[in-house]
């Protein structure tokens, strides 16, 4: 088969899938912050956006050109180029995240056997860019939001790690597929039976990881007024913004391919039931968001290091022994 | 043992978690109970139970005539001072009257003086200062003040809140005996503009 261009057919694909997943991040920030506000809606009892569009629908669309429209300013005494690489360090590590991800029996931009330690290396950037534009922009918000964020994705990385382990332990493998395949059809045959701490373990760190509420307090508007980004303005929010969204699918899809059968479902497998299980747990995270108020910071820190360390210790010695016997 | 307790209390703690998420979770599938304004207004049942700003009560036969005394109790206890109550002047007696009455005098009996109507002269009511605290519905001897229904409040100056009560009680009654066919609220003259 010979691919156009010359290119080799393994770097075609690849391509095509970066560009495919650009408007996939795209298109999922539009409907993921659509969604987010008619769930706040509705459990508040209210309609949420209603005015733009049939049933409010175009609203993300208003909001996005609004953000794009908005002036770009840089702090008088900010660092100019850090504060302006953080955003993109930010967003640009969440391509890479999407590659080894096995969205249907067929659709994976890059078939990796590490592919779940590319995703787990590469979701450690963010902290960086938090931490660069908290530091670049002078200002003593950013910063304490800054130092927030690091403290907490260094306290909540390791219990993640300690759970996603179990599961690769569990199949002897880091590639995402294979995991996929080892699981079966029907809910009682996915891994989320077999290691439910596992899988409580970690969507409570993915929670604190994407810095979602009870666990939002790098941004904290209340405390902090926005935290790391309190001085970006028009896109430079909105790229943190993007990037968070997308590191919320990304959660969502590693937790669908480790614990929820990935692919995998009754009648028909395919792309369908991975992105119904994705929305479903993002749906949840939204849920979690409305009803938690936000912890305090040494609330934040003794769950992780107290209660989320030493079980994830103790479910991975308890699959090993199972593994090994 | 600690250790026990401290399983204990956390277990606690994540059921505690589950029982909010039910709470929000029925709060979801509940349906909405705000109304899309400009389109939908709130019915009247929700309406009654609303206490917007103090209006006057008309009497049970003359609904344009306020049940008001004028004793100027609801003023004196108002702690913002938002109400101003005027009485009415005793009516000026007519020419033949005078002269009756001056000639009684002179016969040495007791003359009686025309007696001024117990309603006011002039109610007016600065909403802008209103804590809606509710002393004056509750100080009014004759039941002459009650809340209002009414939630569309919005003016652009400070004045627009300035209400002449005595009008609005007339601007009701009329629009409840029928004579205006489609009582429209903002013809309510509810306003007193130049302390008319």
């Amino acid at each position: 088969m010979t691919p156009p261009f010359g290119m080799p057919l393994e770097l075609f694909t690849i391509f095509l899938a970066l560009a495919l997943l650009a408007g996939f991040v795209g298109l999922n920030g539009l409907v993921l912050v659509y969604l987010e506000r008619k769930v706040a809606g509705h459990i508040q009892r209210r309609p949420g956006p209603f005015e733009v569009g049939p049933h409010g629908l175009l609203q993300p669309l208003a909001d996005a050109v609004k953000l794009v429209g908005k002036q770009l300013i840089t702090p008088r005494c900010a660092d100019k180029w850090l504060f302006w690489t953080a955003p993109i360090i930010s967003f640009a590590p969440v391509f890479v995240l999407f590659l080894p991800i096995p969205f249907g029996p067929m659709l994976t931009a890059m078939e990796l056997d590490l592919g779940l330690l590319l995703i787990l290396a590469f979701a450690g950037i963010n902290v960086l860019a938090l931490c660069l534009a908290g530091w670049s922009s002078e200002n003593k918000w950013s910063l304490l939001g800054a130092a927030r964020a690091v403290a907490q994705s260094v306290a909540y990385e390791i219990p993640l790690l300690l759970a996603v382990l179990a599961i690769a332990f569990q199949y002897g493998s880091l590639n995402l597929s294979t995991i996929v395949s080892g699981q079966g059809a029907w809910p009682w045959q996915w891994n989320v039976m077999v290691q439910p701490v596992a899988f409580f373990i970690y969507f409570v760190c993915a929670l604190a990881e994407t810095n979602r509420a009870p666990f939002d307090l790098p941004e904290a508007e209340s405390e902090l007024t926005a935290g790391f980004h309190t001085e970006y303005s028009g896109m430079g929010f909105g790229i943190f913004f993007l990037a968070e969204y997308a590191n919320m699918i990304v959660v969502c899809s590693v937790a669908t391919v480790l614990f929820l059968g990935g692919w995998n479902g009754p009648a028909a497998p395919g792309v369908w039931w991975f992105l119904a299980k994705v929305y479903l747990l993002l749906l949840v995270m939204m849920w979690f968001r409305w009803t938690y108020p936000r912890v305090r910071f040494d609330q934040l820190l003794n769950l992780s290091w107290k209660w989320l360390l030493p079980l994830a210790l103790i479910n991975l010695l308890v699959t090993l022994v199972l593994v090994k016997l | 043992m600690t250790m026990i307790r401290e399983f204990g209390k956390a277990l606690q703690g994540l059921w505690s978690l589950a029982i909010g998420l039910g709470v929000t979770f029925r709060a979801f599938v509940r349906p909405q109970v705000t109304v899309h304004y400009p389109r939908a207004t709130v019915d009247d049942a929700n309406l009654r139970t609303f206490h917007g700003h103090v209006e006057l009560v008309g009497k049970d036969d003359q609904s344009a005539v306020p049940r008001c005394i004028s004793c100027g109790m609801c003023a004196m206890n108002c702690p913002s001072a938002c109400l101003t109550v005027v009485k009415q002047k005793p009516p000026k007696p007519t020419p033949e009257q005078k002269t009756a009455m001056e000639e009684a005098e002179a016969r040495g009996e007791k003359v009686k003086k025309p007696a001024a109507p117990k309603d006011p002269a002039r109610f007016s009511y600065d909403f802008s200062l209103c804590s809606l605290c509710g002393t004056c519905v509750e100080s009014c001897p004759a039941d002459s003040l009650r809340f209002s229904n009414e939630i569309y409040q919005a003016g652009f100056d400070r004045k627009d809140f300035h209400f002449d009560l005595l009008a609005r009680l007339r601007g009701q009654a009329e629009s409840r005996s029928g004579r205006t066919p489609n009582p429209d609220p903002s013809s309510n003259p509810k306003t007193d503009k130049g302390g008319k």
